[in-house]
């Protein structure tokens, strides 16, 4: 399982990405940080067979609200994680991916309804408080993944 | 469209409409625009860019020299080597150091990584899908898959010609002021030589497919403002030039150009000393330069149907599939000729009275100028940077008060569309100029 951390980790709630994947590389899990750049997204889930993705998005509920995605089920909306500031970025990367007949075989995105995407700005506490159970909910199932397969889990951080 | 009529088509003339365009998708950051329409003529049009200045000048100042390079390699996720080589040739000229050739050739062969990379993604990604008419960059993938996974491939060459001699491809570590911190190893650099020359023909694959699309009639007498170099087409290093016959050293810049604040904008803006706007970027390099484009660049130019000097910005994209082609080349010819030079760099002497010095480099987009003054211990007293974005930004509401004012017959959305891709000519990276972009057509 490959975890991708998309954000800034200086630009507010942007960081919810990175900080989830630091979390989850202390943990021993392979998690990486991404800024979003959707050519780069493409290129690092290629040839993988599951794919964790969290990242802010915009709107859905109040701060902190967690969408779960099955990317392999749901198509995404255009321009829903554009606070990554990166015109194809995560949600064009993954149709883009879709339409070539990439898309690895699981994939799963943590949709986090930001508040608050200033410069220089940490996490609000909804958000914080989400991003600790979407690092929870993911060691878990990581945890039930290995044990019920015997070869170790690869760090890469 | 060079139409100046100001006659609106019966049935628009009588509405007072209102076109919002709540964000400008598919340029790098966040700006916005807004133009006023009066019976029929534009009578105000702002480019404005609104998130806030980032002071990257400011926290520059105390700071010592050797720090320049990697804290303005943060101004762009996009194009880092810009900045950072900005710095690195202000420095340079700073302390009279000339590196030897061999660094010079690695600083062009990662320049050359850059260029593809922003190129590609901006051509194939960005810009294409307003040609295709269509809305959503994913779905150029639907229209033509090849093309999409030769777009991604060339762009991760770039990306690997980052991370081979740059140490990694966001914000590269290996670059400083006299050279790099460690030089690439043969081997590393050998290995890129035959994704090169897949990217040769992959760039005029590219080349020929945008030649196809149907290029708006519009066309500017721009003047084009850009370096050149004596012996090569200038990417790195060189003068100033103007297609006015403006022949400058890299410090003169100020002379000649300086930056305004305008009140709708955070980002400076560019313009001549007489007050003209002018053009930074791939159409000004390629209208000044483009007899040091390699011959097979030429011919593929000329087979695609473009002009000795290019006056209709939309043919942007082909002139920067023409610099692809054209880098891919010489990063071909970099790599074959590499041999590991003996000493990654040249020592710095800081040497009391060194200061100040100025450095320019031609960023994907265009002239990037950075000029510091340093005291004897060669800490940074001042630092200015001048981003290309904000050199083009007058450039791009000229370019917008003609298109909207030639294109008042259509509608709301294709009107809204025809902006979009307008600016886009110019491959807009609004983070460089400050940051985020809106999109307001106000016909009153």
């Amino acid at each position: 399982m490959l975890i991708i951390g998309v954000g800034h980790p200086m630009r507010g709630d942007d960081a919810a990405g990175p900080v989830a994947a630091e979390r989850l590389a202390e943990l021993g899990l392979e998690a990486i940080v991404l800024d979003g750049e959707g050519a780069r997204l493409i290129h690092t889930w290629e040839g993988r067979g599951h794919v964790v993705v969290i990242d802010a998005a915009d709107g859905g509920g109040p701060p902190g609200t967690l969408h779960v995605i099955d990317a392999k089920k749901e198509e995404l909306a255009s321009g829903r994680f554009h606070y990554s500031s990166h015109a194809f970025g995560l949600a064009e990367a993954v149709e883009t991916s879709r339409v070539l007949g990439d898309l690895p075989e699981r994939f799963t995105i943590y949709a986090i309804t930001g508040a608050d995407f200033t410069l220089g700005k940490g996490l609000s506490p909804d958000v914080a408080d989400t991003v600790e159970r979407v690092v929870e909910r993911i060691a878990e199932s990581a945890q039930a993944a290995t044990s019920s397969t015997p070869s170790p889990t690869p760090l890469d951080k | 469209m060079t139409s100046t009529d100001q006659t609106l088509p019966e049935g628009i003339q009588a509405q007072n409409r209102t076109i919002v365009v709540d964000e400008l998708a598919r340029v790098e950051g966040e700006g916005a625009l807004d133009v006023k329409v009066e019976d029929g003529v534009i009578t105000n049009i702002k480019f404005r860019i609104v998130e806030p200045p980032r002071f990257f000048e400011a926290l520059l100042r105390g700071r010592m020299y050797s720090d320049a390079p990697d804290v303005t390699a943060r101004i762009c996720g996009i194009c880092p080597i810009a900045y950072m080589l900005g710095a690195i040739n202000a420095m340079e000229d700073a302390f009279d150091i000339v590196p030897p050739a061999q660094i010079k050739r690695l600083r062009r062969l990662i320049y050359c990584g850059e260029w593809i990379e922003s190129h590609v993604l901006h051509s194939a990604m960005l810009h294409a899908p307003d040609f295709l008419g269509l809305a959503d960059a994913f779905l150029i993938a639907k229209v033509n898959p090849d093309l999409v996974k030769t777009a991604l491939r060339l762009k991760k060459l770039g990306n690997t010609i980052l991370e081979v001699v740059g140490g990694r491809a966001v914000h590269p570590v290996n670059l400083k002021v006299g050279g790099f911190y460690r030089t690439p190893r043969k081997a590393d650099v050998k290995a890129l030589e035959g994704e090169l020359e897949w990217a040769i023909g992959a760039s005029v694959e590219l080349l020929e497919a945008f030649a196809g699309f149907d290029y708006p009639d519009f066309e500017q007498d721009y003047l084009c403002v850009s370096m050149r170099h004596p012996d090569e087409y200038a990417i790195q290093e060189g003068n100033l030039v103007s297609s006015r016959g403006l022949d400058i050293r890299v410090a003169d810049f100020p002379k000649h150009f300086y930056e305004e604040h305008v009140e709708h904008s955070n980002a400076l803006h560019g313009r001549t000393r007489e007050g003209e706007p002018y053009l930074v970027g791939p159409i000004a390099r390629y209208n000044n330069n483009y007899e040091q484009l390699s011959p097979y660049a030429k011919e593929m130019a000329e087979k695609v149907g473009l002009p000795r000097v290019v006056r209709n910005p939309y043919q942007s994209i082909l002139v920067r599939m023409v610099e692809t082609l054209y880098v891919c080349e010489e990063a071909l010819a970099i790599v074959r000729e590499y041999e590991e030079p003996a000493a990654p760099s040249v020592p710095v002497d800081i040497h009391a009275g060194a200061g100040a010095g100025a450095g320019v480099t031609e960023a994907p987009r265009g002239i990037c100028w950075h000029h510091y003054s340093l005291n004897d211990a060669g800490r940074i007293l001042n630092a200015t940077i001048v981003p290309p974005t904000a050199q083009n930004q007058p450039q791009i509401e000229d370019d917008l008060r003609g298109v909207v004012q030639g294109n008042l017959d259509l509608d709301d959305e294709a009107l809204k569309w025809r902006c979009e891709q307008t600016i886009r000519n110019y491959d807009p990276c609004i983070s460089c100029a400050t940051h985020f972009l809106k999109l307001r057509i106000d016909r009153g």
